[in-house]
């Protein structure tokens, strides 16, 4: 569904991509694990258009992404959920659903989806008409999710879901997540959390300085005596 | 008595001058961060083009006002693609010190392609005065005052009510995120220069019709004032730039009727010094923590 081939990106005068490929097969939960600096949001973001790679291709649906902006990708099926949330402060919760679905004009389609992501996030539902900027760290997870969901996405990228997040919250957004993926949405999940997503994904692939060490089915990587020494703390 | 409610009168029909032209200025900054020193000079544009559809193309009043708005708001539309698109990415004191270009441009071309002389602007509607507890209030200044409210409730139901209202609003709380749900940045920035450029527009007729002159300079002193008055209302706040337009529109017919008209544009500033000492953040403001 997406090939990410030989991928390099600039941050600034850091290379912070240094020739990545991966692929993310559909109906699949994909995560990239690896360390702060390892290049992982910068993928992401070159990923959903906001960054612009220096070499190499992605390709989506047999589509080449790197000459789309970022609303033309969102409107391709991929949606992301940004690090730390970026919800809309002043816009209240439905709103901040209402902007995830900008590009959808059909009224019928609009309500159903909101319907899809109220069913997964009841307390969005009740604290709907509530500034998103009075929500706790959790719920602004979720409504970034839930905003994420509204443009319908074949592929959803998910950038650190769990930071900062209380236990209790971490865990149900990875239920959600897997539920969001049996439903038919593709994930690729980025997370410092590795033994969290590792467990729940089909495959995984190590980063590290920009580049991708390791890689292999998520029950193996757990396993993978390196992968438990640098990243799942012994 | 009699003269502070005079004054009130005055003072709220120049105030709502102010409060449209600081709409613009706050609604701009508000989405990317710029001060828009050309926005004087769009109110001087609107008031030409209203001088000229009412005497060249025999507009009545409403068409006049309704034309400049969409004449400006295209213009500033036009301003933003060439003179601030390009700079998007570059320091934000290049599209400043551009802006200011850009003002330049429009004062001198329009004196270059009109002349720099004032010139009297042409009577659309017969002047009315109503006495009340004696209080001269003009049907002029009715207008301007009702017309402003109009136009500031209309905004307010665009920026609160509509899809493009609220990509506004996300995209000046976080641009980043608001290009991630789909939203695409030029077409809402277009729309915010608009919005400001139209209300400018406004602002130039209604000034017209309320002080008989126009000149291709008409737009600098009031451009400033009407920024400070963003500023006071807390730049980035549409609330707080009509309340900031009203209190120096107050402040400024104040200060001329105990005596010392000389000072009205000291006071104006001297207010902005205070206010940027005490509150930096303005009435409406908030100083938003910077995240890491």
């Amino acid at each position: 569904m997406l090939t990410v081939k030989d991928l390099a990106v600039n941050y600034g005068a850091i290379q912070a991509v240094k020739g990545v490929s991966f692929e993310v097969h559909r109906g699949e939960i994909v995560t990239l694990i690896g360390a702060n600096g390892a290049g992982k949001s910068t993928l992401l973001k070159t990923i959903s258009g906001l960054m612009r790679p220096k070499a190499g291709q992605i390709t989506y649906l047999e589509r080449p992404l790197d000459r789309l902006s970022a609303p033309q990708i969102v409107r391709a099926g991929i949606s992301q959920v940004p690090e730390g949330r970026h919800i809309f402060p002043g816009l209240s919760v439905q709103e901040n659903l209402q902007m995830g679905a900008f590009g959808q004009r059909d009224r019928a389609v609009f309500n159903e989806t909101l319907q899809t992501v109220y069913d997964y996030f009841p307390i969005l539902k009740k604290r709907r008409t509530q500034d998103a900027a009075t929500l706790s760290g959790g719920e602004q997870q979720m409504l970034a999710m839930g905003r994420a969901l509204m443009a319908h996405p074949q592929l959803m990228l998910l950038d650190e879901p769990s930071m900062g997040l209380a236990p209790i919250f971490i865990q149900e957004i990875f239920t959600i997540i897997q539920a969001i993926n049996q439903a038919g949405t593709t994930v690729l999940l980025i997370e410092q959390n590795a033994r969290q997503a590792l467990k729940i994904a089909d495959r995984g692939y190590v980063l590290a300085s920009g580049q991708v060490k390791l890689s292999g089915s998520g029950a193996a990587l757990l396993a993978n005596p390196d992968v438990q020494r640098a990243y799942l703390g012994g | 008595m009699q003269t502070f409610g005079q004054q009130l009168v005055n003072g709220l029909s120049l105030g709502s001058i102010y409060a449209l032209l600081a709409l613009g200025y706050t609604m701009v900054y508000g989405i990317i961060k710029l001060i828009n020193f050309a926005h004087g000079d769009i109110y001087m544009l609107g008031a030409f083009w209203g001088y000229y559809s009412l005497r060249a193309f025999h507009f009545n009043f409403l068409m006049a006002l309704c034309s400049a708005m969409v004449v400006c708001a295209v213009l500033g539309v036009v301003i933003e693609y060439f003179a601030y698109r390009p700079l998007r990415h570059s320091p934000r004191i290049t599209a400043l010190i551009t802006a200011i270009g850009v003002s330049f441009l429009l004062e001198n071309g329009m004196s270059a392609l009109v002349g720099a002389n004032a010139r009297s602007f042409p009577q659309a509607l017969p002047v009315v005065t109503y006495h009340w507890l004696g209080i001269r209030v003009s049907n002029i200044q009715l207008l301007i005052l009702i017309t402003a409210c109009l136009l500031m409730a209309l905004l307010e139901l665009i920026i609160k009510r509509t899809k493009m209202g609220k990509a506004m609003r996300a995209v000046s709380v976080d641009p980043e995120a608001a290009q991630l749900v789909g939203i695409n940045l030029n077409h809402t920035i277009s729309f915010t220069f608009a919005l400001g450029s139209a209300m400018a527009g406004a602002a130039g007729v209604l000034i017209g019709l309320y002080y008989n002159s126009i000149d291709p300079l008409m737009g600098m002193t009031p451009g400033i004032k009407a920024f400070v008055a963003a500023v006071i209302g807390g730049i980035g706040s549409v609330p707080g730039a009509s309340l900031g337009g009203f209190i120096i529109g107050i402040l400024e017919t104040g200060v001329q009727a105990v005596g010392l008209s000389a000072y009205k544009d000291a006071v104006v500033y001297f207010v902005l010094i205070v206010i940027l000492l005490v509150m930096p953040a303005g009435i409406f403001g908030h100083n938003r923590r910077e995240k890491v």
